[in-house]
């Protein structure tokens, strides 16, 4: 057990408050498969935002394929908007190495050529791998490797995270 | 203790080679629908391919004929970034009296990472697997009359599509049935999958009298066979059969088990109509239905790449 408590829904309010800060007029939110496109919903729905906020999977570009093979519990990646010259706002729960996000951009590439790329999270571990940084960060923790992070999503929407053991 | 482990398995139970769909469990089967479902939508991208297999050699061994599987294992190896290979073995070393093992450490010395096996010969591609280095991984692309476990999963993958739930259903598998390595692997999945009523239709000399013990009703009567069908599977009749003593003639074979629109109104209006391809018109089945509503045929060609797709990436990502 951790002693380590953060509160996602507090977070979550914070979070919705510096993408607020961050939209342009033609922003669209994609959010990274599973906990990031949760909240990307949520962020939609909450600051009105015209049309349907996209998936993204970072599953077909990994870089722990060889190692881990293919996840049988992978999300697919919906982005039901044009990519050529948008501004995309990625949202994630949670930012670590940054492998996700180079996998995620890779991805957003495979549809298009995107105007901009930035990034909102709900928690900035530490423990970048990769020069990467998020615009927007709700927190900031420090965590052992040996921990896992991850948000959950209770029946009524509501968000918590799970601190674990990592595997 | 002497154990007996699927050669197709590593000891966590995960894919490592596909050989033959017998023996897999369902949740192996559903893991590679599944994949195939989100490779699906890489061909609709602007860049169709990822970079799964990228630095990986797969190579494909046709040591039978068929350029329209390799076509497919090939588009579905350069979406995955692999590097591909096609060997028209069967005009080479073979002819040059080289064994079928030996070729293979031939083409492992050139750093191979996948084969793609068809073979006239049931079997060869296990008898590769067993013999390859562990690091290489084996696909059975048609051996003999054993297994076609590539066209057996995309067959599946086209029922879920379209019918959602496997344990309702009533399958027909229509025509020569003895000869198909496609047939059997459909039965084997079927089976595993939960289905309920699973029919060989065909005339007795096509129809191998055995298959009753695999769960399988046996129907001579065609209109017998597709009454009340939710999936009907029709297969190739080939020719070469018609020369010996199989069959009075194509013409007498369609008159009596040829699907016509007649015979289809027979199965469950909302039928699905399938075919391996390549399909002969006018004698296993008629224009209309293979070009009608309840025709499936060509989405099966276009699952059947996502299939191939999920497949090469399940089993390279698995370590012996």
């Amino acid at each position: 057990m951790s002693t380590l408590h953060l509160d996602a829904e507090a977070l979550y309010a914070e979070l919705r408050r510096g993408v607020n800060a961050l939209l342009q007029p033609d922003t669209v939110l994609v959010g990274i498969w599973s906990g990031g496109a949760w909240l990307a919903e949520r962020l939609h729905a909450d600051l009105q935002r015209p049309g349907q906020p996209g998936v993204i999977s970072s599953t077909l570009h990994r870089d722990d394929f060889s190692e881990r093979g293919m996840s049988s519990s992978a999300g697919t990646t919906h982005l039901p908007f044009e990519i050529d010259g948008r501004d995309i706002l990625l949202i994630d729960d949670v930012l670590y190495t940054g492998r996700t996000i180079r996998a995620v951009i890779n991805e957003l590439y495979d549809f298009g050529r995107p105007a901009r790329v930035s990034l909102a999270v709900l928690v900035d571990r530490g423990g970048r791998q990769l020069p990467i940084e998020a615009a927007f960060a709700a927190a900031k923790v420090a965590l052992p490797a040996t921990q896992r992070l991850s948000l959950a999503r209770n029946e009524a929407g509501r968000f918590a995270f799970s601190v674990g053991e990592a595997t | 203790m002497l154990s007996r482990r699927n050669p197709q398995l590593n000891k966590n139970g995960e894919l490592i080679h596909l050989l033959s769909i017998e023996g897999l469990p369902r949740e192996v089967i559903h893991h590679v629908l599944d994949t195939a479902g989100s490779f699906l939508s890489v061909n609709e991208r602007e860049v169709k391919k990822v970079p799964l297999l990228r630095g990986k050699s797969v190579f494909n061994l046709f040591f039978e004929n068929s350029t329209r599987t390799r076509t497919t294992f090939e588009i579905a190896a350069k979406r995955l970034s692999a590097d591909v290979l096609n060997l028209d073995i069967a005009r080479s070393s073979t002819a040059k009296g080289e064994s079928l093992l030996d070729t293979i450490a031939n083409l492992s010395a050139m750093h191979a990472d996948m084969f793609v096996v068809r073979h006239s010969e049931s079997g060869a591609p296990y008898l590769i697997a067993q013999h390859c280095a562990p690091h290489v991984h084996v696909v059975n692309a048609g051996d003999g009359r054993h297994a076609h476990p590539t066209q057996g999963l995309l067959d599946m993958y086209t029922i879920r599509h379209f019918k959602r739930d496997f344990t309702g259903l009533t399958v027909a598998i229509v025509g020569d049935i003895v000869h198909s390595r496609v047939a059997r692997s459909d039965i084997h999945a079927l089976s595993i999958l939960g289905v309920p009523e699973i029919r060989a239709v065909g005339p007795k000399t096509l129809v191998p009298g055995d298959l009753a013990a695999m769960g399988v009703r046996v129907c001579h009567d065609m209109a017998e066979g597709i009454r009340g069908a939710d999936v009907i599977i029709m297969l190739r009749l080939q020719n070469e059969r018609m020369s010996g003593a199989m069959l009075p003639s194509a013409g007498e074979f369609f008159k009596h088990y040829g699907l016509t629109e007649d015979k289809l109104a027979l199965a469950n209006p909302d039928a699905i109509v399938m075919h391996p391809g390549p399909i002969n018109r006018g004698v296993e089945i008629d224009s209309t239905v293979a070009d009608g509503s309840h025709s499936v045929i060509l989405p099966q060609v276009t699952f059947g790449i996502a299939v191939r797709m999920a497949v090469m990436s399940i089993i390279a990502g698995n370590e012996a």
